[in-house]
């Protein structure tokens, strides 16, 4: 989008589109509280796991089932194992199932639905047809199918969870680009003489952005409910300690008929914040990119 | 004077989408005739005026002409070679030579590019700077020509941040830096304030003494074609219903409609409306054209035979054009 | 008689980075029956004077002071309630985008009648009565007032707001920018209305819009404004044939006139000033050919060149003059 010339007017250029947007987002209080909450786990998932020990070694009978301490500070699960160091080594791998399996939805979304938009006719109802049936096909169901199929491993759960999760931005990005594809400006890069992909990329993606990156934010939400919920139900990678395997195991020793509280909550806690965290930014995104509801 | 485009019975016709069960019970499906046999030359460092009402065609056969729409009959030469003969790679340089310049600044600007790969984007998207130091000089240079001084400040600017004078100065900037030798201007200063006006007609004037470029100039404001153009051609429903250099047609029409058209023209210094002046209705749809002369239902001088025979376009005048049975006698 | 009196009317628009004097000063007087033309360019605050007489500002947007009399009653201080009795009965306004300003899935004539069954508390029949004639009146075919605003064309588009403007027969209607997305010959027939109308029902006009030869055609008197103040008054004759204000002169000067000399006329250079950071002195100093020292420092005082015709420039004031010589 940017063929500007030098590496420091790059950076110029950066500096100047960031400011002005963060000098817009920074009046959202609810942007603010989101950010706040995801710098938060995003600082656990990065540093945590250098703080704490999580072994997932049994630590001995008496310590089994213990509640919060000053020893445990969340207490320990069924092997013995700390709760908390428990929370924080699992940050990493759900926030990175979420944010990776986001990624290869908003790639397929935005290009299917860049795609379907701009060539429109035949294109566009091929492309939209096959939209519609990810759309409409429950994706719990094909996500469990395809889960168990290829088997329980980190790089299957990220693709899973990818492959299903696109069709509703597909939809949203090829109803903007119908729009922006009739802008004169589009008529004018045809004019000097562009291809249809020289205008794909720095036309109707430059405009578009906006939107992929809003709504990024939100599928990273349901991409983190979704790690979660496989894992839950045992589709997960066992080996890899996440919220979702944790709260698997919590689940199947039966935390709850023992009563264990802080076995359960604290991952589902984290799980509920997560998401809350993503939803606040991708609404207070919308509301900052989106230039209806900004204009003065 | 050498041609440089040769319009020659163009058509633009389109095909109404009607709804599913119209088309089920076998209904003709509606065209729009938005361009019905326009014929006209425009010579080279020539500026001809396409004139005319919202619905006249006169966005179309510019558009037609650079064909970002596909004419649909008749012939568009551009030094003698026929454009829609043009394949792809022929059209790519074609449109290197032939330019257009959009009515509204604020939307033909893309809002997230800066004003350097604004107008590098055509040098770019042709693959024709070698260097970047020369991509820098080319961009300054065509911003420098279409009036916008101290270019390389403006560089990282975004549309948005310019006036609206200065955007459309960026607009043509676009156009220039590819060197045409023909731009279609359709309404370029209708967007923009009186006041800033003069400054980029003047500016497109001077291009031409300078470049010898040519310009197919679209608007619907007579005063301004007769200010910048050497002739001006009169639409109405896709067709040109008078053609003639720019004094003639405005103080010497011939055909009825432009009469009524020049009688209009605004002006703050007296009143000029009367009843008689004031046609009646407005430009039909182009779905319906009336038979005859197509605009006999309007027309305040019209016989029996404008309603029966369409009316031959004809020099009636040396180098002025019309179409109107009044004038066969 | 008077009918419409403002003085020194003053609204900000505030935004993050301060207010902007949207309007600042503003005097106008409107006799009955009388057309007022308001001109000005994009960002002069002409609509905002118009928005700020029938009291429908954005919320951002307050009247600062000055005072608005109709007919002797003030309006600045007159409560919301009040004002929502004034609004259509006395006052009316024709907004420029006719297709914005109808529903688009109500009949034409629906909405016509709406108003007046609201505002005139008619019966259904009475206001269905009433709608077939004021179509007749803007010389619509009354037939056509079950029709959709899109089965109608832009001029009878146009015509219906004028009809739904003057349903109850309001003493003052404001135009904003009635004409401007209409083609000449429909602009010709829907100025050419807007007179005829004055005429029959005395209502005054305030008619806002960047050209002026749509003043000239319809306006006994013309208010040209510049940066949110208003630089010359007067009559219209009077204005455009002797211009006072060099603003007024070069806005002239660039209308094509085609019984003038074919050139392109010189345009005015540079470009309107942010509202938000108003320059100092006289708000043209900077675009103006004229300009002296004392126009970059104090703000000119409104001088009276002959009755009615009014300027804000230091170059006509002879108390200015009188201390340099």
């Amino acid at each position: 989008m940017l063929q500007t010339q030098t590496r420091k007017d790059r950076f110029t250029l950066l500096k100047k589109n960031l400011s002005t947007f963060w000098g817009v987002y920074r009046e959202n209080t609810m942007g603010i509280a989101g950010l706040v909450i995801l710098l938060f786990f995003a600082l656990m998932a990065l540093v945590g796991p250098h703080l704490v020990t999580y072994t997932g070694e049994i630590e001995g009978a008496e310590m089994v089932l213990q509640p919060p301490s000053a020893a445990h500070w969340l207490g320990t699960d069924d092997l013995g194992r700390d709760v908390f160091a428990g929370v924080v080594v699992g940050s990493r791998i759900s926030l990175l199932v979420g944010l990776a399996a986001t990624v290869i939805s908003m790639v397929i979304g935005a290009i299917i639905g860049i795609a379907a938009g701009y060539y429109g006719k035949t294109v566009d109802t091929i492309l939209m047809r096959f939209t519609d049936i990810f759309l409409v096909i429950p994706w719990l169901p094909l996500m469990l199918v395809m889960a168990a199929l290829l088997g329980p491993s980190l790089g299957n759960i990220i693709f899973v969870i990818g492959i299903t999760g696109w069709a509703g931005t597909a939809r949203i990005i090829r109803s903007q680009t119908l729009s922006i594809k009739e802008r004169p400006y589009v008529e004018r890069a045809r004019a000097i003489g562009s291809g249809d992909l020289h205008i794909m990329v720095h036309h109707i993606l430059p405009n578009v952005f906006p939107l992929i990156f809003a709504n990024t934010i939100l599928v990273a939400a349901v991409a983190i409910l979704s790690e979660t919920t496989l894992s839950f139900l045992g589709m997960g990678d066992p080996t890899r300690m996440s919220w979702g395997v944790m709260l698997h195991f919590a689940f199947e020793m039966g935390a709850v008929s023992f009563g264990a509280w802080w076995w359960l909550i604290p991952p589902g806690v984290c799980v509920v914040l997560v998401v809350l965290g993503f939803t606040f930014i991708g609404y207070a995104l919308d509301e900052v990119l989106n230039p209806k509801l900004r204009r003065r | 004077m050498q041609s440089l485009v040769s319009v020659d019975q163009l058509e633009v016709h389109f095909a109404v989408r009607t709804g599913f069960m119209q088309s089920m019970f076998g209904k003709e499906t509606p065209v729009v005739r938005a361009v019905d046999g326009v014929s006209f030359e425009l010579g080279k460092g020539e500026i001809l005026c396409l004139a005319g009402e919202s619905g006249s065609g006169k966005t179309t056969t510019g558009k037609a002409i650079l064909r970002l729409v596909e004419p649909t009959g008749g012939k568009v030469l551009y030094e003698g070679e026929d454009v829609r003969s043009y394949n792809r790679l022929r059209l790519r340089a074609f449109r290197q030579e032939a330019q257009i310049i959009f009515q509204d600044p604020y939307e033909s600007l893309n809002p997230r590019q800066t004003v350097f790969s604004t107008v590098a984007e055509p040098l770019e998207v042709n693959n024709l700077c070698r260097s970047l130091a020369e991509k820098e000089e080319r961009v300054a240079q065509a911003l420098v020509d279409a009036g916008l001084h101290n270019p390389r400040e403006l560089f990282l600017r975004y549309p948005h941040e310019l006036s609206g004078g200065q955007r459309q100065r960026l607009a043509i900037a676009g156009a220039l830096v590819l060197d045409p030798k023909f731009i279609v201007a359709d309404e370029p200063v209708s967007m923009l304030d009186l006041s800033i006006r003069a400054g980029i007609l003047k500016l497109m004037v001077d291009l031409r003494d300078k470049k010898g470029i040519g310009y197919l100039f679209i608007t619907h404001d007579l005063s301004l074609a007769w200010l910048v153009s050497d002739r001006i051609a009169i639409m109405y429903l896709g067709k040109i219903v008078e053609l003639g250099s720019a004094d003639k047609v405005i103080k010497e029409p011939l055909h009825p409609y432009t009469r009524a058209l020049v009688s209009v023209i605004p002006t703050p210094r007296r009143k000029v409306i009367t009843q008689q002046s004031l046609l009646k209705g407005e430009t039909p749809d182009p779905v319906n054209v009336p038979a005859g002369c197509r605009f006999h239902p309007r027309c305040p001088e019209a016989k029996p035979r404008c309603r029966e025979a369409v009316p031959l376009y004809r020099e009636v005048r040396p180098g002025h054009f019309a179409a109107c049975h009044l004038l066969d006698s | 008689m008077t009918l419409l009196e403002v003085n020194d009317l003053t609204t900000y628009y505030k935004l993050k980075e301060g207010r902007v004097r949207a309007c600042e000063g503003v005097s106008l007087r409107l006799e009955k029956g009388e057309a007022l033309g308001l001109v000005g360019e994009s960002a002069s605050g002409k609509t905002t004077v118009a928005l700020s007489l029938i009291k429908l500002l954005p919320e951002n947007a307050s009247i600062a002071g000055g005072s608005i009399k109709l007919d002797g009653k003030e309006l600045v201080t007159a409560a919301e309630e009040e004002m929502r009795k004034i609004r259509w009965k006395e006052i009316s306004i024709i907004f420029q985008g006719a297709m914005n300003a109808l529903n688009p899935v109500r009949t034409v004539g629906d909405q016509i009648a709406e108003t007046l069954k609201i505002h005139d508390k008619l019966t259904d029949r009475e206001a269905w009565q009433r709608t077939r004639a004021l179509f007749e009146k803007v010389e619509i075919d009354p037939d056509r007032v079950r029709e959709y605003p899109h089965e109608f064309s832009g001029g009878m588009r146009q015509r219906a707001m004028i009809a739904m403007a003057i349903a109850c027969n309001p003493r003052l209607v404001i135009g904003d920018e009635p004409t401007t997305a209409l083609d000449v010959m429909v602009q010709a027939q829907v100025l050419q209305l807007l007179q005829q109308l004055r005429e029959e029902i005395e209502m005054g006009l305030i008619l806002i819009t960047h050209d002026l030869s749509v003043v000239g055609e319809t306006c006994d008197k013309v208010a040209v404004m510049y940066a949110g103040q208003i630089a010359e008054y007067g009559p219209t004759e009077e204005v455009f044939t002797r211009p006072a204000h060099p603003y007024t002169r070069a806005l002239i000067a660039a209308f094509p006139d085609i019984e003038g000399e074919r050139a392109l006329a010189s345009s005015i250079p540079g470009n309107p000033p942010n509202l938000l950071y108003p320059p100092p002195g006289c708000r043209f100093h900077e675009r103006c050919s004229e300009a002296k020292p004392l126009c970059r420092e104090a703000q000119p005082r409104t001088i009276n060149i002959n009755n009615h015709h009014y300027a804000s420039c230091h170059l006509l004031d002879r108390q200015v003059k009188s201390c340099r010589a």
